[in-house]
């Protein structure tokens, strides 16, 4: 019976979390309700005497209170960081104690890495780690997103208009709008094309997988939001994204874990570096690269989407 | 002292937005504003680390024609650090986002202080 | 100590980032510091133009001007705030 509810979840049909996730069942009530409810509770609060108590003296006193320590430590810690400021060494000037490690970056990056851009070198492959803990800091918070914001089964099967139509309100459907759609028909595809410009010259140039994926991101988002979400949803529906999430921080930490179990320092000796300039140069920083893009990508189009037709 | 501040002007304009930041995290009621303030702490930290990276008159780390000199680039190693920052507070700024929007479907405030009261007020009660 | 034409522009958009953190604190309206927090990202993406991070800047355009604000955006206009904030206004302060 276990197995089979673990599976029946693994495919999607059955939500384990639909009884225990606290659902809100005021979110159907219309504006004026809310704030009727707001007004009751205030009301309610100024009346009983205790609360009244709480309100007048006791508040007051705390706020005085709170006002006075933080405006002191604020002071504080401004005069004393400003202190600190002061004697830092001069700005714009080579700080011999710093450039240490970064003559060792500049002098052998390009031979070691095979990219020109120093930074991509150091942050996808010298401290490829680094970057591994923050692709999974982006996954957990799409699914902290995800655990506040989700749609009870209720409105899930509702359209967005019908979710505003519940609520009363006259609904703006910006993508009936015929300047907004043709603008988008001819940007849609350019900062796609430039967002996969960035991603895949990110050993070269400026960009690298979080440049590039946000801008991905960016271009999803126009695109959902000009032609609505029943289009989006064909392209980018929620299944792909996290088919493309889990494939792509699976190949990386599969290929930076490797070093666990080898002992060995990278996979150096079996991809090759490639010239440095190419496209197809650096090794695994160009793999890694568009992993981080497309994790970037699918968690700012995820975040997007949640918080448009969240609960 | 003086002197040393002018001199280091960008990192005190870096320290000044914090300053504002904090300032934002203390003062302000509504959880709205406090966010954007936690979002100005971040762009202030971030300025300083890179300035303490910037050295004037050189590139930036892009190796171009094969130069390979340490004195020919800035330091590479803030930007890495400032990159990855930039992300996290995205998906930081997200997170408190979805809280905010679960605290109003509570209590259909955003002041912080009127929360604080419903919140003692309704517990108290049941 | 003498400033080239770079340092001056620098200096201009740094004082532009303090009056622009400082009128999101004093402003009324929640979208209007919304919309000037957009600003603030987008003079900082010029900033690290000239701080020689072209890397940074491409983020920072893409994910603080244009990210964060629509996720702030989208808040707003789920909570409807924007009303919130005129009634808060009189009795919050």
């Amino acid at each position: 019976m276990n197995k089979s509810r673990f599976l029946s979840w693994l495919y999607g049909e059955t939500d384990v979390m639909e009884d225990i996730l606290e659902l809100d069942e005021t979110s159907d009530e219309s504006r004026e309700q809310l704030k009727r409810e707001k007004r009751r509770l205030r009301r309610e609060l100024l009346r009983s005497g205790r609360a009244k108590k709480v309100i007048g003296a006791e508040t007051k006193g705390f706020y005085a209170l709170y006002h006075v320590v933080a405006v002191v430590s604020c002071i504080m810690l401004i005069g004393v960081l400003l202190f600190a400021v002061a004697n830092l060494p001069r700005y714009g000037e080579e700080n011999p104690e710093t450039t240490e490690m970064v003559a060792r970056y500049v002098e052998k990056g390009v031979e070691e890495t095979g990219a020109d851009n120093i930074v991509a070198g150091m942050i996808l492959d010298y401290r490829a780690f680094d970057t591994l803990g923050e692709s999974h800091v982006l996954f957990t918070a799409l699914i902290c997103v995800t655990i506040l914001l989700r749609l009870d089964r209720k409105n899930m099967r509702k359209t967005y208009e019908d979710y505003y139509a519940i609520r009363g309100e006259r609904f703006h459907d910006i993508s009936r709008e015929a300047i907004m759609r043709n603008v988008a028909a001819v940007l849609v595809p350019c900062i796609f094309v430039f967002g996969i410009y960035v991603l895949l010259n990110g050993q070269n140039g400026p960009g690298g997988g979080f440049s590039g994926g946000a801008v991905m991101g960016a271009a999803m988002i126009i695109f959902s939001a000009a032609f609505g979400f029943d289009k989006a949803d064909r392209v980018f529906s929620k299944r792909l994204g996290a088919w493309v999430t889990f494939a792509a921080l699976s190949f990386y930490s599969a290929a930076k874990g490797y070093v666990f179990f080898t002992g060995a320092n990278h996979l150096e000796n079996h991809i090759p570096k490639g010239t440095p300039g190419a496209i197809l140069s650096g090794g695994l920083i160009l793999p890694l690269d568009i992993a981080v893009g497309m994790v970037v990508a699918f968690t700012m189009y995820g975040f997007y989407n949640l918080f448009m037709r969240g609960k | 002292m003086v002197a040393n501040l002018l001199a280091n002007y960008e990192e005190a304009f870096a320290i000044v937005l914090f300053g504002i930041g904090f300032t934002m995290l203390l003062f302000q009621r509504n959880l709205f504003k406090k966010l954007i303030g936690l979002n100005i702490m971040d762009t202030g930290t971030f300025l300083f680390l890179a300035s303490m990276g910037y050295i004037r008159g050189r590139k930036a780390p892009i190796v171009v024609d094969g130069v390979t000199d340490p004195k020919a680039y800035i330091n590479p190693v803030p930007a890495g650090l400032v990159l990855t920052g930039i992300v996290v507070s995205v998906s930081v700024t997200a997170i408190m986002l979805a809280l905010t929007v679960r605290l109003y479907r509570r209590y259909h405030t955003l002041q912080l202080d009127e929360i604080y009261e419903m919140s003692k007020h309704l517990t108290e009660d049941r | 100590m003498v400033l080239t034409l770079t340092e001056i522009l620098k200096i201009l958009l740094l004082v532009l980032l303090v009056v622009c953190a400082v009128s999101v604190n004093l402003t009324k309206s929640l979208l209007q510091a919304v919309i000037i927090f957009l600003s603030y990202s987008s003079v900082m993406c010029i900033l690290w133009v000239l701080m020689e991070s072209p890397d940074l800047a491409i983020t920072e355009a893409a994910v603080g001007a244009g990210i964060s604000g629509t996720l702030f955006l989208l808040t707003l206009r789920r909570l409807r705030a924007v009303d919130d904030i005129e009634e808060g206004g009189e009795d919050g302060k």
